[in-house]
Protein backbone atom coordinates (compact mmCIF):
# COMPACT_ATOMS: atom_id res chain seq x y z
CA UNK A 1 0.00 0.00 0.00
CA UNK A 2 2.24 3.06 -1.51
CA UNK A 3 0.18 5.56 -1.70
CA UNK A 4 2.96 8.59 -1.07
CA UNK A 5 3.81 10.33 -4.73
CA UNK A 6 6.81 12.72 -5.20
CA UNK A 7 4.52 15.20 -6.67
CA UNK A 8 0.96 16.41 -8.32
CA UNK A 9 1.91 15.29 -11.76
CA UNK A 10 3.01 11.77 -10.92
CA UNK A 11 0.12 11.27 -8.72
CA UNK A 12 -2.05 12.11 -11.45
CA UNK A 13 -0.28 9.83 -13.97
CA UNK A 14 -2.60 7.64 -15.39
CA UNK A 15 -5.88 8.97 -13.78
CA UNK A 16 -6.49 11.84 -16.47
CA UNK A 17 -8.80 11.37 -19.38
CA UNK A 18 -10.28 13.62 -21.99
CA UNK A 19 -14.44 14.37 -20.97
CA UNK A 20 -13.97 12.89 -17.27
CA UNK A 21 -16.00 13.95 -14.12
CA UNK A 22 -13.62 15.67 -11.04
CA UNK A 23 -15.10 16.78 -7.90
CA UNK A 24 -12.83 19.58 -5.57
CA UNK A 25 -12.95 20.40 -2.52
CA UNK A 26 -12.52 23.59 -1.41
CA UNK A 27 -14.66 26.94 -0.53
CA UNK A 28 -13.67 29.59 -2.48
CA UNK A 29 -10.27 29.82 -2.32
CA UNK A 30 -10.03 27.97 1.05
CA UNK A 31 -9.03 24.80 0.87
CA UNK A 32 -8.21 24.46 -2.75
CA UNK A 33 -6.30 21.68 -4.15
CA UNK A 34 -4.02 24.17 -5.27
CA UNK A 35 -1.17 21.90 -6.46
CA UNK A 36 -3.01 19.02 -8.46
CA UNK A 37 -5.40 21.90 -10.48
CA UNK A 38 -2.48 23.00 -11.55
CA UNK A 39 -0.86 19.73 -12.41
CA UNK A 40 -4.29 19.36 -14.41
CA UNK A 41 -3.55 22.35 -16.15
CA UNK A 42 -0.13 21.32 -17.51
CA UNK A 43 -1.61 18.12 -18.03
CA UNK A 44 -4.03 19.58 -20.68
CA UNK A 45 -6.79 17.11 -20.36
CA UNK A 46 -9.83 18.46 -21.67
CA UNK A 47 -13.52 18.88 -21.77
CA UNK A 48 -13.60 18.40 -17.74
CA UNK A 49 -16.67 18.17 -15.75
CA UNK A 50 -16.41 19.67 -12.58
CA UNK A 51 -18.19 19.48 -9.22
CA UNK A 52 -17.07 22.12 -7.27
CA UNK A 53 -19.15 24.42 -4.93
CA UNK A 54 -17.11 27.73 -6.43
CA UNK A 55 -14.50 27.84 -9.87
CA UNK A 56 -12.00 30.39 -8.37
CA UNK A 57 -11.04 33.24 -9.34
CA UNK A 58 -9.29 34.44 -12.70
CA UNK A 59 -5.64 33.29 -11.80
CA UNK A 60 -5.85 30.80 -8.95
CA UNK A 61 -8.45 27.62 -8.74
CA UNK A 62 -9.95 26.26 -11.31
CA UNK A 63 -9.86 29.94 -12.57
CA UNK A 64 -6.59 28.66 -13.99
CA UNK A 65 -8.50 26.02 -16.27
CA UNK A 66 -10.93 28.12 -17.36
CA UNK A 67 -7.82 30.84 -19.17
CA UNK A 68 -6.98 27.20 -20.70
CA UNK A 69 -10.74 26.36 -22.06
CA UNK A 70 -9.84 22.88 -20.41
CA UNK A 71 -13.34 23.34 -18.43
CA UNK A 72 -16.51 22.01 -20.05
CA UNK A 73 -18.87 21.91 -17.27
CA UNK A 74 -19.57 23.44 -14.11
CA UNK A 75 -21.66 21.88 -11.36
CA UNK A 76 -21.53 24.56 -8.27
CA UNK A 77 -23.29 26.64 -6.13
CA UNK A 78 -21.99 30.39 -6.41
CA UNK A 79 -19.40 31.52 -9.49
CA UNK A 80 -19.40 35.35 -8.89
CA UNK A 81 -15.82 36.03 -8.14
CA UNK A 82 -14.76 35.13 -11.58
CA UNK A 83 -15.14 37.06 -14.34
CA UNK A 84 -13.57 34.74 -17.33
CA UNK A 85 -16.20 32.32 -15.79
CA UNK A 86 -19.45 34.55 -16.66
CA UNK A 87 -17.46 35.84 -20.06
CA UNK A 88 -17.64 31.62 -21.16
CA UNK A 89 -20.96 30.97 -19.62
CA UNK A 90 -22.81 34.17 -21.27
CA UNK A 91 -21.19 33.28 -24.83
CA UNK A 92 -22.06 29.49 -24.36
CA UNK A 93 -18.63 28.16 -24.05
CA UNK A 94 -19.45 27.06 -20.47
CA UNK A 95 -22.36 24.62 -19.37
CA UNK A 96 -23.43 25.34 -15.56
CA UNK A 97 -25.43 23.14 -13.21
CA UNK A 98 -26.48 25.43 -10.30
CA UNK A 99 -27.16 23.30 -6.98
CA UNK A 100 -27.69 24.72 -3.72
CA UNK A 101 -24.98 24.57 -1.35
CA UNK A 102 -25.90 21.94 0.88
CA UNK A 103 -27.49 20.03 -2.10
CA UNK A 104 -23.75 20.04 -3.54
CA UNK A 105 -22.42 18.73 -0.24
CA UNK A 106 -25.34 15.91 -0.04
CA UNK A 107 -24.80 14.75 -3.35
CA UNK A 108 -21.55 14.27 -3.00
CA UNK A 109 -21.77 12.65 0.33
CA UNK A 110 -24.40 10.25 -0.85
CA UNK A 111 -22.56 9.52 -3.69
CA UNK A 112 -19.45 8.04 -1.29
CA UNK A 113 -21.91 6.43 0.67
CA UNK A 114 -23.57 4.36 -2.35
CA UNK A 115 -26.88 6.37 -2.17
CA UNK A 116 -27.95 7.08 -5.93
CA UNK A 117 -30.66 9.72 -4.58
CA UNK A 118 -32.06 11.29 -1.73
CA UNK A 119 -34.98 13.83 -0.82
CA UNK A 120 -34.91 17.14 0.39
CA UNK A 121 -36.92 20.44 0.92
CA UNK A 122 -34.03 22.75 -0.40
CA UNK A 123 -35.49 24.16 -3.79
CA UNK A 124 -38.92 23.37 -3.37
CA UNK A 125 -40.79 25.55 -5.77
CA UNK A 126 -38.08 27.33 -7.12
CA UNK A 127 -36.24 26.78 -10.63
CA UNK A 128 -34.17 23.96 -8.94
CA UNK A 129 -37.54 21.69 -8.49
CA UNK A 130 -38.14 21.74 -12.28
CA UNK A 131 -38.10 18.20 -14.14
CA UNK A 132 -37.18 16.58 -10.70
CA UNK A 133 -39.23 14.08 -9.10
CA UNK A 134 -41.41 15.05 -6.05
CA UNK A 135 -42.85 13.30 -3.26
CA UNK A 136 -44.71 14.29 -0.07
CA UNK A 137 -43.81 12.69 3.25
CA UNK A 138 -45.42 13.45 6.18
CA UNK A 139 -47.47 16.28 4.02
CA UNK A 140 -44.63 17.80 3.31
CA UNK A 141 -43.46 18.22 -0.01
CA UNK A 142 -39.89 16.88 -1.60
CA UNK A 143 -37.51 16.85 -4.48
CA UNK A 144 -35.17 13.85 -5.48
CA UNK A 145 -31.38 14.67 -5.93
CA UNK A 146 -29.28 12.39 -7.19
CA UNK A 147 -25.93 11.30 -5.69
CA UNK A 148 -22.79 12.39 -7.52
CA UNK A 149 -20.09 9.75 -8.70
CA UNK A 150 -17.10 11.19 -10.04
CA UNK A 151 -14.15 9.75 -11.72
CA UNK A 152 -11.49 11.52 -9.72
CA UNK A 153 -11.56 13.52 -6.50
CA UNK A 154 -9.22 16.36 -5.83
CA UNK A 155 -8.84 17.63 -2.68
CA UNK A 156 -6.77 19.80 -0.11
CA UNK A 157 -5.76 18.52 3.70
CA UNK A 158 -3.41 20.09 6.31
CA UNK A 159 -1.94 16.75 7.43
CA UNK A 160 -2.31 13.09 6.14
CA UNK A 161 0.00 10.38 7.88
CA UNK A 162 0.81 7.32 5.46
CA UNK A 163 -1.70 5.54 5.18
CA UNK A 164 -3.75 8.69 4.04
CA UNK A 165 -5.46 9.12 7.23
CA UNK A 166 -6.66 12.91 7.04
CA UNK A 167 -6.62 16.00 9.42
CA UNK A 168 -8.09 19.29 7.82
CA UNK A 169 -7.39 22.51 9.58
CA UNK A 170 -10.07 25.25 10.95
CA UNK A 171 -12.60 26.13 7.59
CA UNK A 172 -10.19 24.78 4.77
CA UNK A 173 -12.36 21.20 5.61
CA UNK A 174 -15.42 22.64 3.84
CA UNK A 175 -15.99 20.54 0.66
CA UNK A 176 -12.97 18.36 0.90
CA UNK A 177 -14.37 15.00 2.82
CA UNK A 178 -17.83 14.91 0.73
CA UNK A 179 -15.53 15.29 -2.42
CA UNK A 180 -12.98 12.64 -1.47
CA UNK A 181 -15.60 10.31 -0.56
CA UNK A 182 -17.29 10.67 -4.52
CA UNK A 183 -14.61 9.83 -6.70
CA UNK A 184 -13.72 6.12 -7.43
CA UNK A 185 -9.79 7.57 -6.96
CA UNK A 186 -9.13 10.38 -4.78
CA UNK A 187 -6.08 12.14 -4.76
CA UNK A 188 -4.98 14.48 -1.90
CA UNK A 189 -2.57 17.22 -1.16
CA UNK A 190 -1.70 18.39 2.11
CA UNK A 191 0.63 20.22 3.81
CA UNK A 192 2.50 17.63 5.75
CA UNK A 193 2.88 13.97 5.75
CA UNK A 194 3.21 12.65 9.26
CA UNK A 195 4.35 9.09 10.07
CA UNK A 196 1.66 6.37 10.24
CA UNK A 197 1.25 5.77 14.31
CA UNK A 198 2.01 9.52 14.83
CA UNK A 199 -1.77 11.15 13.94
CA UNK A 200 -4.41 10.66 17.28
CA UNK A 201 -6.82 7.44 15.67
CA UNK A 202 -9.64 9.50 18.06
CA UNK A 203 -8.83 13.00 15.66
CA UNK A 204 -8.75 11.72 12.21
CA UNK A 205 -11.19 14.00 10.24
CA UNK A 206 -11.68 11.59 7.34
CA UNK A 207 -10.28 7.78 7.51
CA UNK A 208 -7.44 6.80 4.44
CA UNK A 209 -9.63 3.82 2.77
CA UNK A 210 -11.25 7.51 0.80
CA UNK A 211 -7.24 8.22 -0.02
CA UNK A 212 -5.50 6.30 -2.89
CA UNK A 213 -2.50 9.05 -3.90
CA UNK A 214 -1.21 11.82 -1.66
CA UNK A 215 1.51 14.45 -2.30
CA UNK A 216 2.69 17.13 -0.13
CA UNK A 217 3.85 20.32 -1.05
CA UNK A 218 4.04 24.28 -0.76
CA UNK A 219 0.75 26.09 -0.42
CA UNK A 220 0.01 29.59 -1.72
CA UNK A 221 -3.33 29.74 0.08
CA UNK A 222 -4.58 33.15 -1.25
CA UNK A 223 -6.61 35.01 0.61
CA UNK A 224 -10.20 36.38 -1.08
CA UNK A 225 -11.34 38.98 1.07
CA UNK A 226 -9.09 40.19 3.91
CA UNK A 227 -10.88 41.79 6.42
CA UNK A 228 -9.57 42.77 9.75
CA UNK A 229 -10.60 45.38 12.59
CA UNK A 230 -7.90 47.31 14.23
CA UNK A 231 -6.28 46.72 17.63
CA UNK A 232 -7.55 50.20 19.17
CA UNK A 233 -11.20 48.93 18.45
CA UNK A 234 -10.53 45.80 21.27
CA UNK B 1 -37.65 58.58 10.29
CA UNK B 2 -36.98 55.26 8.78
CA UNK B 3 -34.80 53.35 10.35
CA UNK B 4 -30.90 53.38 9.14
CA UNK B 5 -28.71 50.21 8.31
CA UNK B 6 -27.47 49.58 12.16
CA UNK B 7 -30.70 50.84 12.86
CA UNK B 8 -32.57 47.64 11.26
CA UNK B 9 -29.90 45.32 12.30
CA UNK B 10 -30.01 46.36 15.88
CA UNK B 11 -34.48 45.92 15.78
CA UNK B 12 -33.27 41.94 14.60
CA UNK B 13 -30.97 41.42 16.93
CA UNK B 14 -34.22 41.73 19.37
CA UNK B 15 -35.44 38.41 17.62
CA UNK B 16 -32.60 36.64 18.69
CA UNK B 17 -33.01 34.25 22.31
CA UNK B 18 -30.62 33.47 24.87
CA UNK B 19 -29.13 30.08 23.26
CA UNK B 20 -29.72 30.07 19.79
CA UNK B 21 -27.81 29.18 17.25
CA UNK B 22 -28.07 31.33 14.52
CA UNK B 23 -26.96 31.96 10.79
CA UNK B 24 -26.42 35.32 9.30
CA UNK B 25 -26.53 36.24 5.55
CA UNK B 26 -24.05 39.10 4.00
CA UNK B 27 -24.63 42.74 4.33
CA UNK B 28 -27.22 44.41 6.83
CA UNK B 29 -27.78 40.99 8.60
CA UNK B 30 -23.89 40.97 9.19
CA UNK B 31 -24.35 43.53 11.69
CA UNK B 32 -26.98 41.93 13.46
CA UNK B 33 -23.78 40.52 15.24
CA UNK B 34 -23.11 43.98 16.97
CA UNK B 35 -26.46 44.33 18.35
CA UNK B 36 -26.67 40.48 20.56
CA UNK B 37 -25.55 42.46 23.83
CA UNK B 38 -25.06 40.03 26.66
CA UNK B 39 -27.25 37.09 25.35
CA UNK B 40 -25.22 33.53 24.83
CA UNK B 41 -25.73 33.30 20.50
CA UNK B 42 -24.17 30.82 18.59
CA UNK B 43 -23.33 31.90 14.78
CA UNK B 44 -22.91 29.34 12.12
CA UNK B 45 -20.89 29.83 9.23
CA UNK B 46 -22.32 27.58 6.73
CA UNK B 47 -18.91 26.98 4.95
CA UNK B 48 -18.24 24.88 8.41
CA UNK B 49 -18.24 26.56 11.62
CA UNK B 50 -20.10 27.18 14.62
CA UNK B 51 -19.33 30.16 16.53
CA UNK B 52 -18.08 32.10 14.69
CA UNK B 53 -15.66 34.98 16.35
CA UNK B 54 -15.08 38.82 14.95
CA UNK B 55 -12.32 39.86 12.22
CA UNK B 56 -8.87 39.29 13.20
CA UNK B 57 -6.50 41.98 14.47
CA UNK B 58 -4.12 43.40 11.17
CA UNK B 59 -1.29 40.76 10.19
CA UNK B 60 -3.92 37.60 12.27
CA UNK B 61 -5.42 37.11 9.30
CA UNK B 62 -5.85 33.48 8.86
CA UNK B 63 -6.64 31.92 4.71
CA UNK B 64 -7.80 28.77 6.16
CA UNK B 65 -10.14 30.55 8.50
CA UNK B 66 -13.19 32.56 6.74
CA UNK B 67 -16.75 33.15 6.88
CA UNK B 68 -19.53 32.28 4.26
CA UNK B 69 -18.73 35.47 2.29
CA UNK B 70 -15.23 34.51 2.24
CA UNK B 71 -13.93 36.71 4.72
CA UNK B 72 -11.03 36.32 6.80
CA UNK B 73 -12.78 36.20 10.87
CA UNK B 74 -11.41 34.46 14.01
CA UNK B 75 -12.35 31.49 16.43
CA UNK B 76 -14.09 31.30 19.92
CA UNK B 77 -13.52 28.83 22.97
CA UNK B 78 -16.54 27.22 21.64
CA UNK B 79 -16.21 26.70 18.39
CA UNK B 80 -16.33 23.88 16.37
CA UNK B 81 -15.53 22.85 12.78
CA UNK B 82 -17.16 20.80 10.65
CA UNK B 83 -17.55 20.18 7.06
CA UNK B 84 -19.56 21.46 4.14
CA UNK B 85 -22.50 17.92 4.30
CA UNK B 86 -22.10 17.95 7.95
CA UNK B 87 -22.74 21.92 7.82
CA UNK B 88 -25.97 21.57 6.03
CA UNK B 89 -27.42 18.36 7.52
CA UNK B 90 -27.61 20.80 10.87
CA UNK B 91 -29.48 23.28 8.59
CA UNK B 92 -31.43 21.38 6.49
CA UNK B 93 -32.25 18.81 9.69
CA UNK B 94 -33.96 22.11 11.68
CA UNK B 95 -31.29 22.32 14.17
CA UNK B 96 -30.76 26.67 13.37
CA UNK B 97 -32.95 28.25 15.30
CA UNK B 98 -33.22 31.22 12.56
CA UNK B 99 -31.59 32.75 9.55
CA UNK B 100 -31.71 36.51 8.90
CA UNK B 101 -30.75 37.57 5.44
CA UNK B 102 -31.27 40.05 2.59
CA UNK B 103 -33.79 39.60 0.02
CA UNK B 104 -35.11 41.12 -3.39
CA UNK B 105 -38.64 40.91 -2.89
CA UNK B 106 -40.57 38.52 -0.56
CA UNK B 107 -44.43 38.24 -0.99
CA UNK B 108 -47.34 38.20 0.98
CA UNK B 109 -47.46 34.64 1.34
CA UNK B 110 -44.11 34.28 2.36
CA UNK B 111 -42.15 33.25 -1.16
CA UNK B 112 -38.57 34.92 -1.05
CA UNK B 113 -36.63 36.05 -3.93
CA UNK B 114 -32.91 36.93 -3.41
CA UNK B 115 -31.01 35.21 -5.57
CA UNK B 116 -31.22 35.91 -9.21
CA UNK B 117 -32.33 39.00 -11.87
CA UNK B 118 -32.68 37.39 -15.52
CA UNK B 119 -30.69 38.85 -17.79
CA UNK B 120 -28.33 40.30 -15.11
CA UNK B 121 -25.11 38.80 -14.00
CA UNK B 122 -26.15 35.23 -12.20
CA UNK B 123 -23.85 34.21 -9.11
CA UNK B 124 -25.52 31.66 -7.78
CA UNK B 125 -27.63 30.80 -4.79
CA UNK B 126 -24.97 29.75 -2.51
CA UNK B 127 -26.23 28.50 0.65
CA UNK B 128 -29.76 30.50 0.47
CA UNK B 129 -32.43 28.02 -0.90
CA UNK B 130 -31.37 25.63 2.14
CA UNK B 131 -31.23 27.70 4.56
CA UNK B 132 -34.82 28.96 3.70
CA UNK B 133 -36.27 25.63 3.67
CA UNK B 134 -34.24 24.24 6.74
CA UNK B 135 -33.82 26.42 9.51
CA UNK B 136 -36.67 27.38 12.41
CA UNK B 137 -37.12 30.85 11.68
CA UNK B 138 -36.64 33.12 8.24
CA UNK B 139 -36.19 37.09 9.53
CA UNK B 140 -35.73 38.93 6.49
CA UNK B 141 -33.89 42.50 6.61
CA UNK B 142 -34.12 45.01 3.72
CA UNK B 143 -35.06 48.41 2.60
CA UNK B 144 -39.13 48.66 2.16
CA UNK B 145 -38.41 49.92 -1.62
CA UNK B 146 -35.66 49.10 -4.00
CA UNK B 147 -33.65 52.16 -5.91
CA UNK B 148 -37.06 53.27 -8.00
CA UNK B 149 -39.18 53.79 -5.05
CA UNK B 150 -40.99 50.49 -5.94
CA UNK B 151 -42.40 48.13 -2.90
CA UNK B 152 -40.43 45.07 -1.72
CA UNK B 153 -43.19 43.86 -0.38
CA UNK B 154 -45.51 42.41 -3.35
CA UNK B 155 -48.48 40.17 -3.70
CA UNK B 156 -46.50 37.72 -5.76
CA UNK B 157 -42.81 37.82 -6.63
CA UNK B 158 -41.91 38.76 -9.96
CA UNK B 159 -38.08 37.53 -9.87
CA UNK B 160 -37.16 32.99 -9.51
CA UNK B 161 -37.74 32.39 -5.95
CA UNK B 162 -35.53 30.97 -3.62
CA UNK B 163 -37.94 29.40 -1.62
CA UNK B 164 -41.69 29.06 -1.18
CA UNK B 165 -43.52 30.37 1.63
CA UNK B 166 -40.34 30.53 3.68
CA UNK B 167 -40.25 34.07 5.33
CA UNK B 168 -42.03 34.37 9.03
CA UNK B 169 -41.01 37.94 9.71
CA UNK B 170 -39.85 41.28 7.70
CA UNK B 171 -37.78 43.68 8.95
CA UNK B 172 -37.54 46.95 7.11
CA UNK B 173 -36.21 50.79 7.03
CA UNK B 174 -39.88 51.52 7.71
CA UNK B 175 -40.45 48.66 10.36
CA UNK B 176 -41.62 44.65 10.99
CA UNK B 177 -44.37 42.41 9.19
CA UNK B 178 -45.35 39.17 10.01
CA UNK B 179 -46.64 36.69 7.06
CA UNK B 180 -49.95 35.63 8.34
CA UNK B 181 -52.68 33.83 6.76
CA UNK B 182 -54.15 35.89 4.07
CA UNK B 183 -51.17 38.54 3.42
CA UNK B 184 -48.83 40.75 6.05
CA UNK B 185 -49.51 42.83 9.45
CA UNK B 186 -47.57 45.42 10.86
CA UNK B 187 -45.88 44.43 14.07
CA UNK B 188 -44.41 48.20 14.61
CA UNK B 189 -43.57 51.10 12.40
CA UNK B 190 -39.95 53.29 13.18
CA UNK B 191 -39.93 55.77 14.78
CA UNK B 192 -41.64 58.68 13.37
CA UNK B 193 -43.44 56.49 10.68
CA UNK B 194 -47.05 55.79 10.24
CA UNK B 195 -48.73 53.05 9.88
CA UNK B 196 -50.08 55.30 7.03
CA UNK B 197 -46.60 55.37 5.54
CA UNK B 198 -45.59 51.55 5.41
CA UNK B 199 -49.49 51.10 3.93
CA UNK B 200 -48.37 53.50 0.93
CA UNK B 201 -44.77 51.93 0.59
CA UNK B 202 -46.09 48.52 -0.19
CA UNK B 203 -47.88 46.46 -2.81
CA UNK B 204 -48.17 43.38 -0.50
CA UNK B 205 -52.35 42.81 1.05
CA UNK B 206 -51.53 43.88 4.73
CA UNK B 207 -54.03 42.27 7.04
Amino acid sequence: MKKIYPNAAAALDGLLHDGMFIAAGGFGLCGIPELLLDAIKDAGTKDLTFASNNAGVDDFGIGILLQTRQVKRMISSYVGENAEFMRQYLSGELELEFNPQGTLAERMRAGGCGIPGFYTKTGVGTVIADGKEHKDFNGETYIMEEGIFADLSIVKAWKADETGNLIFRKTARNFNPPAAMCGKTCVVEVEEIVPTGSLDPDKIHLPGIYVHRIIQGTHEKRIEQRTTRKREDA
Amino acid sequence: MPWDRNQMAARAAQELDDGMYVNLGIGIPTLVANYVGDKDITLQSENGMLGMGPFPFEGEEDPDLINAGKQTITELNRTAYFDSATSFGMIRGGKIAAAILGAMEVAENGDLANWMIPGKLVKGMGGAMDLVAGVGRVIVVMDHTNKHGDSKLLKECTLPLTGKGVVDRIITNLGVLDVVAGGLRIVETAEGVTEDDLRAATDATLV
